[in-house]
């Protein structure tokens, strides 16, 4: 191991060897966390599908833990047609200045369908949504999940998985056409946007312009 | 500065009936002054979205300064624009925005396709960019490179200029708008997927299925 790993704290340095972490995520979770790994000095966690939401609530809100901070939301397809996709978490803890990365393998047999983490990161809201736009994972409670990168109408499906043509599905002459065919004006009603639910707390002046239908209509 | 002889340039054509609008001495004068007045004042649309962008703010900074091809005003409003200067890859989304900004400028207007990715779609031979903006949009000058140097944009420039002077009035079908077909479409589908051919070493790429 590396002398870093040696050190207990290290105050400007990234740590991202978690054994502590793992230790206490098999104390609180056993079974649930498949497996863990080192790679690169940076501590890997598999967690099984049903205890994901559970475990990285825990991470996030366990004193000593406090992983406040979502980096980012992804997913892996391997080229290895029968290996399950893995929907990736890269957590930090601004406080400990430290980084875990959790992963769920998704099996293709099954539905791809895990918990969303909105309710624990907001930001997770757009990252969920690009991974659902390039891999179709569907994260079940993410309240606006649609494609964020491709327009609304892309009918070629989602374009990281590993069944997708370089070059996509259609020709380029119907792939012009649909493009063309899409209105760039296009824009959501209120009803359609998750921000109507909010529309007690948004600041005056943005509550007065959506009354002045700017963005569409508010009933 | 051709001055056409309508004499000579109908001769041979038995009874054929000289329109108003054929050449002659007045319409050739009156092309040049048009013309002239056209090509040296021509005030540029930039459509920049990658890194020939960069190249385009280069070209019209004060070293290059394309001022001095009567580009003095950058239109950022595409109604009071005469060229569409596409600079950069253009996705498939972005392709509406495009041929909207296009179909709103007036005529007289002129398209330069600026670099490689405009052009052809370069090295993005992916599923969501355009493979050449003529597939879109009617063009007038490619600029190759990747992306073209301030010199190579001026050549460009300076090539549409040469392209306004030889315009003729009496062609009346010069400055019409494209017409697209009833599904959008400027070429037609098979004509598209002839432009669209991947090519050099793009064919031997081997991540499509």
């Amino acid at each position: 191991m590396s002398a870093r790993s040696a050190t207990a704290y290290v105050p400007h340095e990234i740590q991202g060897h978690q054994p502590g972490t793992v230790a206490a995520l098999r104390a609180e979770f056993g079974d649930a966390i498949e497996r863990d790994l080192v790679s690169c000095e940076e501590s890997i966690v598999y967690v099984s599908r049903g205890r994901q939401h559970d475990a990285l609530a825990w991470l996030r809100g366990t004193p000593g833990q406090e992983f406040n901070y979502l980096t980012d939301v992804t997913a892996v397809e391997y080229r290895d047609p029968e290996r399950p996709l893995e929907v990736v978490w890269q957590l930090r803890s601004l406080k400990r200045r430290a980084d875990l990365r959790v992963k769920t393998a998704l099996e293709k047999s099954q539905p791809l369908e895990v918990r969303s983490v909105t309710d624990l990161w907001a930001g997770a809201d757009w990252l969920e949504r690009e991974v659902f736009d390039m891999f179709g994972i569907r994260f079940q409670g993410h309240p606006d999940l649609r494609r964020i990168l491709m327009w609304e109408t892309y009918a070629e499906g989602h374009p990281l998985r590993k069944d997708f043509p370089l070059r996509g599905h259609f020709t380029r002459a119907e792939q012009t056409r649909q493009a063309l065919a899409a209105n760039p004006e296009a824009h959501y009603s209120l009803e359609e946007l998750s921000i109507a639910d909010a529309y007690n707390e948004l600041p005056a002046d943005m509550r007065e312009r959506l009354l002045k239908g700017e963005r569409g209509y508010l009933r | 500065m051709g001055l056409i002889n309508p004499a000579v340039a109908n001769e041979g054509i038995e009874g054929a009936q000289i329109s108003t609008a054929s050449p002659n001495w007045v319409t050739t004068r009156l092309d040049f002054l048009i013309n002239w007045s056209r090509s040296n004042s021509l005030w540029p649309m930039p459509f920049g979205t990658a890194c020939c962008a960069i190249e385009y703010m280069a070209t019209a900074a004060a070293r290059y300064d394309i001022a001095r091809f009567g580009m003095e005003r950058q239109s950022f409003s595409p109604r009071q624009a005469d060229v569409f200067i596409c600079a950069g890859r253009v996705p498939f989304k972005l392709a509406p925005v495009l041929r909207r900004i296009w179909d709103q400028m007036p005529q007289p207007k002129w398209c330069i396709s600026m670099g490689a990715c405009a052009s052809t779609g370069n090295i993005f031979d992916n599923y969501t960019i355009v493979q050449g903006i003529d597939t879109i949009i009617p063009v007038d000058v490619y600029v190759p490179g990747c992306p073209p140097r301030p010199e190579g944009l001026l050549y460009g420039i300076q090539l549409l200029q040469k392209k306004i002077m030889s315009e003729s009035k009496s062609d009346y079908n010069l400055r019409e708008e494209a017409v697209y077909d009833a599904q959008g479409l400027l070429l037609t589908p098979s004509r598209i997927d002839e432009l669209s051919e991947p090519f050099g070493n793009s064919v031997h790429q081997t991540r499509s299925l």
